[in-house]
């Protein structure tokens, strides 16, 4: 009965995000090496825990510049063979038990979302002690994830304010820092960026390789316009 | 050295001849088939509507040999073509952008036969094969948008079968019938797959043979809606106005293909999703049957008619709204058939036509593209308003059409095409 009442209260984190659109910040964009390797460090500490990117391969990594034994060496804690792709031990029962909705696989949760929600939404957890996680988020209200960041952000709350505009009442939500987390303000939001990038990565490894090529397949395809405008110049000269 | 090779070439083809009608086709389907020479920009779609269809069917054979039709595999099975599969992302980005590319083209072609009034007599035939082609092609889109099983893809496929329930007696059973179970599953991609892969596109195959058939049983019309037939050269019967097919046309769509593919390859390379309107962002989700979308909407060719299915609201005659919806999305898609008989202006081609019918094109395109619009966008009182009256517009523009091409003053059209 426990558990019932307790799933209960989680269904609201089964529906879909907010659709009452929040303003979203705009993710700096992030495709360096050095970056991504951040990213990936924060995602295999943090969210590979529980979110598997099971679409992607370790070895896939050397796209951001390592090698072979620095992936792992460093990335690698859950699986054995670097070949392999980044799955999680977690169940999708575990996870519903836990957290009331299976955590998704990550591999395209950035051509999902778009990196400007994901960058809100990771900056927008607060202290909500309604919620069973404790945790509640304003980009995604009622989320069944915890803030798995907050050892990093440090814990904040919601103070929400009544202001009175024009005879207008409009509430006000702004975030206020409880307790300090091992990284300042901006280098909270440098990791959360880098990590966003990190996802968009993910999301399309093929994408740097895609637009690199796309460049020398137009020069050659101009060429051909070219040519075969030529050509048909030609032909058409004796239509009068 | 080189006689020898002629002579033996010659006695090859006339071996073949003697067997296989290889010379007679070639001459009556492009080196003696004659063309307006007159043809404009309009002219270049059908050539390309059928490139990008042997483009889809050659990316779509490679997508096949690494693709999963089963629930629990398929979206992770395009991700693996994505990631996995050698060139994999570039046949994957071909086929989705080919496939909205095929709806461009058609439309495009299909503008161009209103425009210039190609569905006229004596090509009533190429026309309703056209409109065939074109009801194939949105069942095409419509099974292979399920394939990769993304929560659009389901959901998609969910409201569409769905709608197959409204109608009497058949309606729940025939909806049964296509999903093959109660809700959209895995029977369901299984049988779409089928039907996306192997049904629909051999009646497509045969369908565009018989459009270019009956094309060049007619001939080609051209953008000033008279016959080339009308006059020939006495001695050779060849029209006047008309060129070979091949080298002229094939020289000129070569270059309209050229063009296409650096429009179709800035798309591939540089924006495959086209900012969600050829690939959507929550089909990046899995297909989740427990988890209805709170917005979901078609790809953006089908929102025309899509705003057609929802402007109706109204238990018009105690039938029920939805059926209105359904039968108004089938009229909407289906009226193009009866174009050949609707239109009863003297002249063919949009340059001869008066003024009533270019205001009732244009007022009827802004209604088109307002509906398209509509279509992307989710339902406020005030959208359905607009969507309602573009919905009359669109329908009036059809009904109307006998009286007002009769009434609508016409200039003469000119014996010879004109040109430059």
């Amino acid at each position: 009965m426990k558990k019932f009442l307790f799933l209960l209260f989680l269904v609201p984190a089964l529906a879909p995000a907010s659709e009452d659109g929040i303003a979203l910040d705009a993710a700096p964009v992030r495709t360096d090496a050095l970056s991504l390797q951040d990213g990936a460090r924060t995602f295999v500490n943090y969210c590979l825990n529980c979110h598997g990117a099971a679409s992607m391969r370790y070895n896939r990594l050397q796209d951001l510049g390592l090698s072979e034994t620095e992936i792992k060496d460093n990335l690698m804690f859950a699986s054995a063979k670097i070949g392999e792709t980044m799955k999680v031990p977690l169940t999708m029962k575990d996870g519903r038990e836990w957290f009331g909705v299976a955590p998704p696989d990550l591999s395209v949760i950035a051509r999902a979302r778009g990196a400007d929600w994901l960058y809100t939404y990771l900056r927008s957890f607060y202290r909500d002690q309604v919620r069973p996680t404790g945790w509640n988020n304003t980009a995604f209200p009622n989320v069944g994830m915890p803030h798995v960041l907050y050892e990093l952000q440090g814990q904040r709350g919601l103070k929400v304010e009544k202001i009175a505009e024009h005879g207008r009442q409009t509430e006000k939500a702004s975030f206020v820092q409880l307790t300090q987390g091992t990284l300042t303000a901006a280098g909270y939001d440098e990791a959360v960026a880098n990590l966003v990038g990190f996802l968009v990565y993910v999301g399309e490894p093929n994408a740097a390789e895609r637009k690199r090529l796309g460049i020398y397949v137009l020069f050659v395809l101009l060429l051909l316009t070219v040519l075969t405008w030529l050509l048909k110049r030609e032909f058409w000269k004796d239509v009068h | 050295m080189m006689n020898r090779i002629n002579s033996g070439l010659t006695a090859l083809l006339g071996w073949v001849d003697a067997r296989f009608p290889l010379s007679s086709n070639w001459k009556a389907h492009l080196a003696e088939y004659y063309a307006p020479k007159n043809f404009n920009v309009w002219y270049y779609f059908g050539s390309l509507a059928l490139f990008v269809l042997v483009l889809q069917i050659v990316t779509g054979i490679f997508l096949t040999m690494h693709y999963k039709p089963d629930a629990a595999l398929a979206f992770a099975s395009v991700e693996y073509i994505m990631r996995d599969v050698p060139w994999g992302w570039l046949i994957r980005y071909m086929h989705s952008t080919g496939a909205s590319m095929f709806f461009l083209m058609v439309y495009l072609h299909m503008y161009r036969g209103l425009i210039y009034g190609s569905y006229r007599k004596p090509r009533e035939l190429i026309w309703i094969f056209g409109m065939l082609i074109f009801l194939c092609l949105m069942a095409e889109s419509f099974f292979g948008y399920l394939l990769p099983w993304g929560q659009m893809s389901y959901w998609g496929a969910q409201v569409i079968v769905n709608l197959f329930e409204v109608l009497p007696i058949i309606g729940p059973d025939l909806a049964l019938w296509l999903r093959g179970d109660y809700v959209v599953s895995d029977a369901t991609l299984n049988r779409f797959f089928a039907f996306h892969v192997i049904a629909i596109p051999l009646v497509l195959l045969g369908l565009v043979a018989a459009h270019l058939l009956a094309l060049h049983e007619v001939g080609s019309g051209n953008p000033d809606g008279i016959e080339i037939k009308k006059h020939k050269d006495p001695v050779t019967h060849i029209p006047l106005d008309g060129i070979p097919f091949h080298p002229y046309y094939t020289v000129k769509d070569t270059f309209g293909v050229a063009v296409f593919l650096v429009v179709f390859s800035i798309i591939v390379f540089f924006a495959p999703g086209m900012g969600g309107y050829f690939l959507e962002y929550n089909n990046f989700v899995p297909a989740d049957s427990l988890n209805t979308p709170s917005h979901i909407a078609p790809l953006w060719y089908f929102t025309p008619y899509y705003s057609l299915l929802r402007a109706n609201t109204f238990n018009f005659f105690w039938i029920d709204a939805k059926v209105w919806g359904v039968v108004c999305m089938g009229a909407g898609t289906m009226v193009f058939f009866l174009l050949p008989w609707l239109d009863r202006s003297p002249a063919k081609s949009i340059r001869y036509k008066g003024p009533i019918f270019k205001i009732a094109l244009t007022v009827w395109l802004i209604a088109f593209f307002t509906l398209g619009y509509l279509g992307t966008m989710g339902v406020t009182e005030g959208r359905t308003l607009v969507s309602q009256i573009c919905t009359v517009i669109y329908f009036a523009f059809f009904i109307l059409m006998p009286w007002y091409t009769t009434i609508d003053r016409c200039k003469p059209e000119p014996e010879r095409v004109t040109w430059k």
